[in-house]
């Protein structure tokens, strides 16, 4: 049986009066690639904050392997780039070395710089995303495309189990969209990570993952298989006048 | 000049104001929280006038009503999350209201050297307040430059990495608290965010990583405060007046041999 990396069981959320999760549960299997999906203001990186402990339900319990959010201290194995890092300011003063290094031992020395292993660990994360020559580059002087394998070799650099990403594909272009799917490919089979990714192509993303969280109106519905006829349900969320892209995969089971 | 006593009192002072403040400003500037340094000053104005109205060391008042200015900014930024620089806003106008009915209430007659800045009323009081508290936040800074470091750059992911942002947060914000109560003495409450500013904007215009940039800033904060204190010596003028507007030519000339030299560059490609 494949260990649980999050479950979670009967969450509520809300924004003052406006519950955006109502008793939701759901569960991330070691291996699993994880697509979730949902018209804008569906609660998508609330739900993935929540997972990761930035945010706190209003109810219901979280756990990340296997242990209780709020008793959780093994940050190693958890990777995120989050959405700020996206809209990061373009001046900011840091190599990419730098960007990748503060990750490893972000507590640990003074003003000094990274030693040897750390400075090992910093290129093996850059060699898996392909940018091992870019180490001394302003952040800021690269591209979106290269900026994101960044910050995906940021994530990596601690040897994480699972891999949480809010809309990483926004504003990067189709070519460095193929490479960073090629790239989560190599990962999620070759590394064992686990990948959770919040996408708003559901095309694409549907043929790249084998699950996927539909959101809308508090609600997750969670579906990994040809077993979902979706078709009603991606209705229900996207509305009618929305084209609906259907998706089925050859394994795994429904959730809910 | 150096064999004035006053102006050896101002140079030690200098020197240590010229590490601190921009290397504060660094961080509020990539933070986006330049206008800090403003609201705080402000408050530290009041602090000053209450401590002169009352007979109390002003530049302990100063740094008592900026450290709980900082606190109560802290606490207001996350009661208004989307609004962020409601806080600021609010602290300020605060701080000027203080400000305005201490100054009314009279006693106040010095009050003008704490607006721009004096050299010739630097005591050894100062000194040794200067001294205590310039250490003390340079040293915090070197522990908690990494976590600072992390939080700038993105304040999610430094708190799954484990850094306690909300804790290292209030620590820095009683440090801008602390460097605006030591730097009003010489710069002057309405100059000290220039200072925390501009030595840092001209560092972003040609440094390529972040350590590289506090160090310019640091190079960039001591050369327009050295140069500012000895034309505020010579010509008589105010020194935070001299100090930011030493500060403002070093940015104006960097942007011009940027300029120059991405001038340079177009001419090579276009040959």
């Amino acid at each position: 049986m494949k260990k649980k990396i999050v479950v979670g069981k009967n969450i509520e959320f809300s924004y003052g009066n406006n519950k955006v999760l109502d008793d939701v549960s759901f569960h991330i299997d070691e291996g699993d690639f994880v697509g979730i999906i949902g018209p804008n203001g569906s609660a998508k990186s609330t739900l993935l904050k929540l997972m990761l402990g930035l945010l706190k339900p209003d109810q219901g319990t979280i756990e990340l392997f296997g242990e209780r959010l709020d008793k959780f201290t093994d940050f190693q194995k958890i990777g995120y780039i989050s959405q700020n890092v996206r809209d990061f300011n373009q001046m900011f003063p840091a190599t990419v070395e730098e960007i990748i290094g503060i990750n490893i031992s972000p507590r640990k020395g003074m003003f000094k710089g990274l030693k040897t292993e750390k400075k090992v660990k910093v290129e093996k994360a850059l060699k898996i995303v392909g940018m091992d020559k870019f180490s001394k580059d302003k952040i800021g002087n690269l591209s979106g495309g290269q900026k994101q394998r960044v910050f995906i070799a940021r994530a990596l650099v601690n040897n994480p189990k699972v891999l949480f990403m809010d809309e990483p594909l926004v504003g990067v272009d189709q070519d460095s969209q193929r490479s960073f799917y090629k790239l989560m490919d190599v990962l999620n089979k070759e590394h064992g990570i686990s990948l959770v990714m919040i996408s708003h192509d559901i095309g694409v993303i549907s043929k790249k993952v084998n699950k996927i969280f539909c959101l809308s109106n508090g609600k997750v519905y969670c579906h990994d298989s040809g077993k979902c006829d979706c078709s009603n349900m991606l209705k229900d969320i996207y509305t009618d006048n929305m084209s609906i892209l259907l998706h089925h995969h050859d394994s795994g089971q429904g959730d809910g | 000049m150096m064999s004035y006593e006053f102006m050896q009192k101002s140079f030690i002072m200098g020197i240590l104001i010229a590490l601190i403040v921009p290397t504060i400003g660094y961080f509020l500037v990539l933070r986006r929280q330049s206008i800090i340094g403003d609201t705080l000053s402000h408050v530290a104005l009041s602090g000053a006038a209450f401590g002169m109205i009352t007979h109390i060391y002003p530049v302990y008042t100063a740094t008592i009503f900026s450290i709980i200015a900082a606190l109560g900014i802290e606490g207001l930024r996350r009661k208004y999350e989307n609004y962020a620089e409601l806080s600021l806003s609010i602290v300020l106008s605060v701080g000027v209201g203080l400000a305005s009915i201490f100054i009314s209430l009279g006693n106040t007659q010095g009050i003008l050297s704490y607006l721009f800045g004096s050299l010739a009323l630097i005591t050894s009081k100062d000194i040794i307040m200067v001294v205590i508290l310039g250490i003390l936040t340079f040293m915090t800074i070197m522990i908690f430059y990494k976590d600072l470091f992390y939080i700038t750059f993105d304040e999610e992911s430094a708190y799954l990495a484990g850094i306690p942002v909300r804790f290292v947060n209030l620590i820095f914000s009683i440090l801008v608290a602390l460097t605006v109560a030591i730097s009003m003495r010489i710069v002057g409450v309405l100059l000290i965010s220039s200072l925390m500013v501009l030595p840092v904007a001209t560092s972003l215009l040609i440094t390529k990583s972040f350590k590289s940039g506090l160090i310019y800033s640091n190079i960039f904060g001591i050369v327009s405060v050295m140069v500012g204190l000895v034309l505020s010596f010579y010509l008589d003028l105010s020194p935070g007046g001299t100090i930011v507007l030493t500060s403002l030519s070093i940015l104006l000339l960097v942007l011009l041999i940027e300029n120059i030299k991405n001038n340079q560059k177009i001419n090579k490609k276009d040959q």
